[in-house]
């Protein structure tokens, strides 16, 4: 009985030593340095795996900042965290934080029912992405909001809602982090990243169409005619395809009111003193 | 009772509304304006030779082919050119139509108008193909693909079989049955014709079981027409289809991402046999055919035979119909058309048929959710699965995994979509995955 008990504990042991031995040379062969500088950017990061900056998530984006050079990593930014965790991973790599100012998402439409009203009723399947191939959408217009919310459905920062009454996305700007889904989401490109300029306001073209100016009329009220006016105002501002394009060196606290009320559809919008 | 054939996998029966079968085709008139889209097929669009304000006769060319994947465009009434810009399509986006104001109906001269049938075929291959191009042939049974393109065999392949699809099994569409019973002999020419034009000898006619007068008619006429066969399909949706047809005929079944040519098969759509007839003896470019106006909410449903161009309103109106009436205007059969939001866009080359619906059938139904009862794969005939396409769309699966379900071999028939009990848009979803797949 004796006998049994040690031959147990032996063969037992045995097999216990050489696995452990196995394991050790093969964790020996196969060991993966921590990546320290990286662990440390990621303890910084917002933690939000948003894909914002291009990468899968979080940690990836660490794992890049951390292999990156100084030349590279001037290209990296990370939109939820902003200038303040940038400076912080900065700090931490020994490299210049790149000078990038805070921005939002702005929407790049105003056909809301009453100002682009619905002329078809679309009863088919409930999403933009499907909608915009199969159909140019309830009020006609080639560029204008589907009023379907792919955008709504992908925000992970509550940021977008769908307001019932004018059946568009609304942006409650305090809580963008400018990650880009929406801009990704939309199919027609509504959305746009804005930078706020230095002051916290903000400057834009409220419309994507291009057609001519009596056709977009006919379709939203609010819609960009490419009358040029804005354009004789500032000559910064251009006017490609029937539509207005302001670049965003337009300092918005110095043009925004007088573009803003000189437009005769009302597609540029003005907003003051957002706190982002 | 003699053999039917038919495709082993998938396919499901619909309810046939063939109410049009026995109304013979009616020409539907001039209207006051026709508009031609530039791109009526698959492809690059076609380049404009002609300048706002010219006059232009019947048949008169209006856009020359631009590339290899393209083709011509004629117009289809005489008059004068009023307007070239980007006009409203069915489904409201914009693109460039040619507006031509109707006046008279003058034709172009070297088009013979005479209604003998044409028995000699005086033309080598090479100029058939040509004759096939300079008419603007493309695939009538709705994807639009160049004929010439079709008829060109690339080198180090071999056709075997030509195939005229008879088969419309599209609900209420009955424009290719009525031109098969109308105009059967023109049909075999335009077989002879194509058959030249491939280097060989036998033909074979497709006509499914719900079209025993379009059977009679051929089945008369091709004993008299050495290796002309006609062949009767099951009726069973979609048994149109290309890859399905020729399963049915020769057994063969065409490999992922192959074309029939690969087997040696070529499929031409009777229409388009029926076309390349009139181009090639008869001198005539595509600028007409024949569509259905057919529906349940249609009060005169009718074939008519419609020039080019010509606004879906005209042929609503043509029919009496009150428009109020109607919920829903599909281009197309109801399985693979479009419901269109522009009733005032042209009908192509590509409109088979206009359906006018109301009612419940037609409409929206209430969606839930998928309960994985693998419906849509038991009747989907590529064989693939929509529910797991679906889901890799919708959650972001990603290329690869679209990729490996096989999504492109989707022939977009519309089976998963119909059978759904949960009345999901499986279709929409395999579209959106294949648009998905051809971005990258």
């Amino acid at each position: 009985m004796d006998k049994l008990i040690l031959i147990n504990i032996l063969i037992m042991g045995g097999v216990a030593a050489t696995a452990a031995l196995v394991l050790y040379f093969v964790s020996r062969r196969f060991r993966v340095e921590p990546d320290e500088i990286a662990e440390k950017i990621a303890a910084v990061l917002p933690q939000a795996n948003c894909g914002g900056c291009g990468c899968a998530g979080c940690a990836d984006f660490a794992s890049t900042c951390s292999k990156a050079d100084e030349e590279s990593f001037a290209k990296l930014y990370c939109p939820v965290g902003g200038a303040k965790v940038m400076s912080k991973v900065a700090a931490i790599k020994g490299y210049a934080a790149a000078d990038k100012k805070p921005s939002v998402a702005v929407l790049r439409c105003q056909g809301t029912c009453t100002n682009a009203p619905a002329k078809i009723v679309y009863d088919a399947v409930s999403s933009c992405r499907i909608a915009n191939q199969i159909s140019v959408g309830s009020s006609g217009c080639p560029n204008g909001c589907l009023h379907l919310g792919d955008c709504v459905k992908v925000c992970r920062f509550g940021a977008l809602s769908f307001d019932e009454k004018t059946q568009m996305p609304v942006i409650d700007i305090s809580k963008c982090t400018s990650c880009g889904a929406c801009v990704k989401a939309c199919p027609r490109g509504l959305f746009e990243i804005r930078e706020l300029s230095a002051k916290g306001s903000l400057l834009y073209v409220a419309c994507r169409n291009t057609q001519k100016g009596a056709l977009a009329r006919k379709n939203c009220s609010k819609a960009c005619i490419g009358c040029q006016k804005c354009a004789k105002l500032n000559p910064e501002i251009t006017v490609e395809n029937n539509l207005s394009v302001i670049p965003q060196t337009i300092d918005a606290k110095e043009w925004g009111a007088q573009l803003s009320e000189n437009c005769p559809s009302g597609a540029i919008i003005y907003r003051e003193k957002i706190n982002a | 009772m003699p053999k039917t054939y038919t495709f082993p996998m998938g396919g499901i029966h619909v309810d046939k509304h063939k109410i049009t079968s026995d109304s013979s085709i009616e020409f539907a008139g001039l209207p006051e304006f026709v508009t031609i889209p530039v791109k009526q097929h698959i492809g690059a669009p076609s380049k404009i030779i002609v300048n706002k304000g010219d006059k232009v006769k019947v048949g008169t060319l209006l856009a020359d082919f631009d590339g290899v994947v393209s083709s011509d465009v004629h117009s289809s009434v005489s008059g004068e050119i009023v307007k070239m810009e980007a006009t409203p399509n069915a489904n409201g986006y914009y693109e460039t139509m040619i507006t031509i104001k109707v006046e008279g109906d003058e034709w172009e001269k070297s088009i013979d108008r005479s209604p003998e049938v044409v028995r000699d075929i005086n033309y080598t291959a090479e100029e058939i193909v040509q004759k096939i191009r300079e008419s603007g042939i493309v695939g009538m049974g709705g994807a639009g693909f160049p004929t010439p393109i079709k008829t060109t065999i690339p080198e180090g392949k071999k056709a075997e079989i030509l195939i005229i699809n008879g088969i419309e099994c599209e609900p209420f569409l009955t424009a290719d049955d009525r031109l098969m019973q109308e105009c059967a002999e023109q049909i075999i020419m335009g077989a002879r014709v194509l058959n030249r034009a491939l280097g060989i000898q036998n033909a074979v006619i497709a006509i499914d079981e719900n079209k025993p007068k379009a059977i009679a008619e051929l089945q008369r006429l091709s004993k008299l027409y050495v290796g002309v066969n006609v062949r009767v399909c099951r009726t069973k949706y979609p048994q149109g289809g290309e890859k399905q047809l020729i399963r049915a005929i020769t057994g063969k079944e065409i490999p992922s991402g192959k074309l029939p040519i690969d087997v040696g098969c070529v499929v031409q759509n009777a229409g388009t046999t029926f076309a390349v007839y009139e181009a090639v003896l008869k001198n005539k470019p595509l600028f007409e055919r024949i569509i259905t106006v057919s529906g349940n909410a249609c009060t005169n449903p009718a074939n008519y035979r419609v020039r080019v161009g010509t606004p879906v309103s005209y042929l609503i109106e043509k029919t009496k119909t009150d428009i109020s009436d109607v919920e829903k205007v599909v281009l197309g059969g109801p399985m693979m058309g479009t419901s269109i939001t522009n009733i005032d866009a042209p009908t192509t080359k590509l409109t088979s048929g206009v359906l006018l619906l109301k009612g419940k059938e037609f409409g929206k139904k209430y969606q839930t959710n998928c309960i994985r009862c693998g419906k849509c794969a038991t009747v989907c005939p590529a064989g693939l699965r929509p529910f797991a396409i679906k889901d890799a769309v919708l959650y972001n699966g990603g290329v690869a995994e679209l990729k490996e379900l096989h999504a492109m071999d989707c022939i977009e028939c519309g089976c998963c979509a119909y059978s759904c009990p949960a009345h999901l848009p499986l279709l929409d979803y395999c579209k959106l995955a294949k648009q998905e797949l051809r971005k990258k």
